[in-house]
């Protein structure tokens, strides 16, 4: 068994690498880019970590992992260990391990971040949770009694699904439903394969089902059957909305509509959830090899769809950004790899007009520079045009990767779920309950576009409150809507 | 997966289905649709509820084989197996006692257009119906139309049957003769409804038309399906896929329509090809469906 070394030797060993498909490779497929880290490696790394008392990088943890227990555990390799305290908090460590943006969570506040690089804490939660499911996991043991209470959770992304799970270990009768025909959101739909294996989706999904969690798909609350039907005829005692945000926004700009620009989500759909990338696949995308594509945006979904497009085939790839590297939201390590495969980082940029040709195809975009100003109110500086900037550069295919809106469905069927002017649901950041007794919200549907971590730490606080109201009957109408309105 | 209760061709290449579907049944209005996936492997492709039973559980769907995933549809018999039915999506078609309302079809545009002129109908429009075809066996749904409609005036280009012309000469025939029409539906191809709204438009007459953009998911999500109407973009899927003919764009939604014509060509050959040729490609794809059920119905490929 490995221990710790002596704190000072600790300091000295340096971060550990990620094994990864180097670039050259990698652009030629969707296998997964980082490969894993090897046992002694995780366990050097792992090594690293200074076991402190009150450890700061549990508070940048939005669930509070226990970090500095499980890296112990790896340390001393009992790794069963290490996966049951990653999962006391974290129902989906092989996601987050993958795609949380640590350097802005746990690691940012890692002490050993203070005088060189953090420990590598997402990289070890992959770890753990990987070993976990290679030995096979062991399947979840079954509720210890059943409550005969039945809750409806609508989505299936990280927010519905880690609700799921904490209602049916906690005896409840547990029903998913999902408006597309896969399970998993954004995970499956969205992130691409080299990125989150979607293997790993299913395992999770996999486990659920053994729970005893059944799985509606194709059926789109607020059309195929509204929240009121939900909790009358097809009796549900409670509802979770974990309904993502879902409608893609466009620049709004000239030319926009031409065939080759897509939204990131339409793109990413096509290829990931349809399967555009396969030679037999049946759905279509617009050809890019040997051409020139343009993404707009600076976030993951950004950083996904230019890579897939590399993928694809593409010449050249650009990631066309108003504002400046350092505002860039995506994660480090998806920009870093994005590099290093070619991608082409135009910044503080913006388009100005998309231009086609007779058949309303897209040929080129013209852009205008900009430079930084004042701050605004999310205390970004502002980008503001320089004029006299424009210039126009061919292109074959755009994608448009600023964001998303929330989905207006639920709100057109039901009337007395409070809605903010932005379109999101408004419930009480604690519990997520809306202003609809036994509906509760939680996820992008309410805070707009975030993170998986984020709409999975809200599906579990849900899933607390949802019991605590299955089981006392008592109703407060949430904060937020004495406040807001 | 929901089993096909009912098929048969109403045309050539245009097939009836009666499919189980029982949540979709209950919920479903005149103007929503469905997306479809035949196969675990499919498209989704988007097809408009031709009808339904919330009793006995099922919906009605009319669809035309113009490519590989319709044909391969087109092919699937009464036992068979559709993998997903998603829906209803979009928004409900706006029914209200207008006065006298022309319910004009083109085509499988017929079918579409038929559970609406049901609503009107319902609604106490009196329903004038022109449903146009090339030639005569293109001409669907009569009988049922007959049923509704007040009147019902078919026409085909080449004369074989009923009116010989096209559906907006038939309808400029009663703008011409004095008839007063306060409501037009014209659903079919592309040039035609804009054909129909230029026929209007001088009238005010106030005309809706069903677009069928490419869609992949149906529910918001991807913004394939934009079109521009009034000069706004919108999603069809869930602002439509019903619009204001006169504000429509027809000509963005015709160039779009055909942004991935190579690739359905190719996939269209090859399903036909496969489709010659043993050992089929379509039977193993059904087989697929069927989950290896060995007493279920043979497929006719
Ligand atoms: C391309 C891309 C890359 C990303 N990369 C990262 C990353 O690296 N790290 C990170 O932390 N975050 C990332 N995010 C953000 C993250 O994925 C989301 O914040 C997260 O998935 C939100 O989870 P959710 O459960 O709220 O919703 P979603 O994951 O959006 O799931 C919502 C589900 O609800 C379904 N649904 C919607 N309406 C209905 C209805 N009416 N009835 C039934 N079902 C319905 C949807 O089909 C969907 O499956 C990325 C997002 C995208 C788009
Ligand atoms: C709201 C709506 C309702 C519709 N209702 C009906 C109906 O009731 N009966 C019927 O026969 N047809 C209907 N259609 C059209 C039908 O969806 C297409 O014919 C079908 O998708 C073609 O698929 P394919 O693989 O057979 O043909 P393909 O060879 O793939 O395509 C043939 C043509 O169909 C269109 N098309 C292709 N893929 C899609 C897609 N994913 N979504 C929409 N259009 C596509 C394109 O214009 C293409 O040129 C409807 C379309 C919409 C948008
Ligand atoms: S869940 Fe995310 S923030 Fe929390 S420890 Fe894991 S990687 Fe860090
Ligand atoms: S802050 Fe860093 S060093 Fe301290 S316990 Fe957490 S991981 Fe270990
Ligand atoms: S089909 Fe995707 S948004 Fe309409």
């Amino acid at each position: 068994m490995a221990e710790f070394p002596p704190p000072k030797e600790r300091r000295l060993i340096p971060r550990q690498s990620m094994p990864e498909q180097p670039a050259q490779q990698r652009i030629r497929n969707f296998e997964e880019v980082n490969l894993g880290l090897p046992v002694e490696i995780a366990i050097r790394e792992a090594q690293r970590c200074l076991g402190c008392k009150s450890p700061k990088c549990v508070e940048g943890c939005p669930v509070n992992i226990q970090i500095h227990d499980f890296l112990r555990a790896i340390v001393e390799e009992r790794f069963d260990e290490a996966a049951r305290i990653i999962k006391q908090d974290n129902s989906l460590p092989a996601i987050c391990g993958r795609v949380c943006p640590q350097e802005e969570q746990c690691e940012k506040l890692c002490i050993v971040g203070k005088r060189g690089e953090p420990v590598a804490i997402g990289w070890l939660e992959r770890f753990v949770a990987d070993r976990e499911r290679e030995a096979g996991i062991p399947d979840p043991e079954p509720p210890r009694q059943r409550t005969g209470r039945r809750v409806a959770i609508v989505g299936s992304g990280p927010a519905g699904l880690s609700c799921a799970t904490d209602l049916a270990r906690l005896g409840h009768e547990v029903v998913v439903f999902e408006a597309l025909h896969e399970l998993g959101g954004v995970l499956v739909y969205g992130i691409p394969e080299f990125r989150l294996p979607k293997e790993i989706v299913r395992t999770e999904i996999d486990q659920l089902r053994k729970l005893g969690v059944r799985f509606e798909t194709n059926t789109v609350i607020g059309l195929t059957v509204t929240i009121d039907e939900l909790m009358t005829s097809e009796g549900f005692d409670a509802v979770f909305l974990g309904v993502g945000a879902g409608l893609p926004r466009f620049l709004g700009i000239p030319g926009e509509n031409l065939i080759g620009i897509y939204s990131a989500n339409e793109f990413l759909t096509r290829v990931n959830l349809m399967k555009a990338w396969r030679a037999d696949a049946d759905t279509p995308v617009l050809d890019v090899r040997d051409r020139e594509v343009a993404v707009f945006g600076g976030g993951n979904t950004a950083m996904d769809a230019v890579r897939t497009s590399l993928r694809l085939g593409a010449r050249s790839a650009r990631i066309i950004y108003r504002r400046s590297d350092a505002e860039m939201p995506a994660r480090n390590e998806e920009i870093a790899h994005a590099r290093e495969e070619g991608v082409e980082f135009v910044l503080l940029t913006n388009p100005l007009a998309f231009d086609g040709d007779e058949k309303g195809r897209v040929r080129s975009v013209t852009l205008q520079k900009m430079e930084l100003g004042e701050p605004d109110e999310s205390g970004r500086r502002r980008p503001v045009p320089i004029e006299g900037s424009e210039y126009t550069i061919p292109i074959d295919l755009a994608v448009v990767a600023i964001g998303n809106s929330p989905n207006p469905l639920i709100g057109r069927t039901t009337s007395d779920i409070a809605h903010t002017r932005w379109g999101t649901i408004v419930a009480d950041e604690s519990s997520g309950r809306t202003t609809r007794r036994g509906v509760f919200a939680g996820g992008d549907i309410v805070t707009g576009g975030a993170t998986v971590i984020l709409a999975m730490g809200a599906g579990r606080r849900a899933a607390r409150a949802i019991h605590e109201y299955l089981e006392t009957g008592v109703w407060e109408d949430p904060e937020v809507a004495r406040t807001a309105g | 997966m929901h089993r096909i209760l009912e098929a048969r061709f109403l045309a050539p290449e245009i097939k009836f289905f009666r499919i189980e579907a029982p949540r979709i049944a209950r919920k479903r209005q005149a103007g929503q649709f469905v997306i479809v996936r035949v196969t675990p492997e499919g498209e989704r492709i988007p097809l408009t509820i031709a009808g339904g039973d919330p009793d006995e559980g099922w919906i009605a769907l009319i669809v035309q084989g113009v490519g590989k995933t319709t044909r391969l549809l087109n092919s699937l018999e009464a036992g068979d197996q559709v993998q997903d039915v998603a829906g209803p999506l979009g928004a409900p078609s706006e029914i209200e006692n207008y006065g006298t309302a022309v319910v004009i079809g083109g085509g499988v545009g017929t079918a579409i257009a038929w559970p609406t002129a049901v609503a009107l109908a319902e609604a106490g429009n009196h329903v004038i119906s022109i449903i146009g075809g090339r030639t005569r066996e293109l001409v669907i749904l009569e009988d049922e139309m007959r049923q509704v409609a007040d009147e019902v005036y078919p026409t085909t280009d080449d004369g074989s049957y009923g009116f010989h012309g096209f559906v907006t000469q038939k309808l400029q025939e009663l703008i011409d003769a004095g008839r007063r029409i306060d409501f037009v539906l014209a659903i079919g191809p592309v040039p035609m409804m804009r054909a129909v709204a230029e026929v209007t438009r001088p009238h005010g007459i106030r005309t809706v038309v069903s677009l069928n953009p490419i869609m992949v998911d149906g529910t918001g999500m991807c913004g394939g399906c934009r079109v521009e109407v009034g000069g706004r973009t919108l999603f069809a899927c869930v602002d439509g896929p019903e619009f204001d003919a006169h504000e429509v764009d027809y000509d963005l939604l015709m160039m779009r329509n055909r942004a991935y014509l190579d690739f359905e060509r190719a996939r269209l050959e090859e399903f036909e090809r496969g489709n010659h040729d043993g050992p089929c490609r379509l039977e193993q794809q059904i087989a697929a469906l069927d989950g290896g059920d060995a007493d279920s119905a043979p497929p006719q490929g």
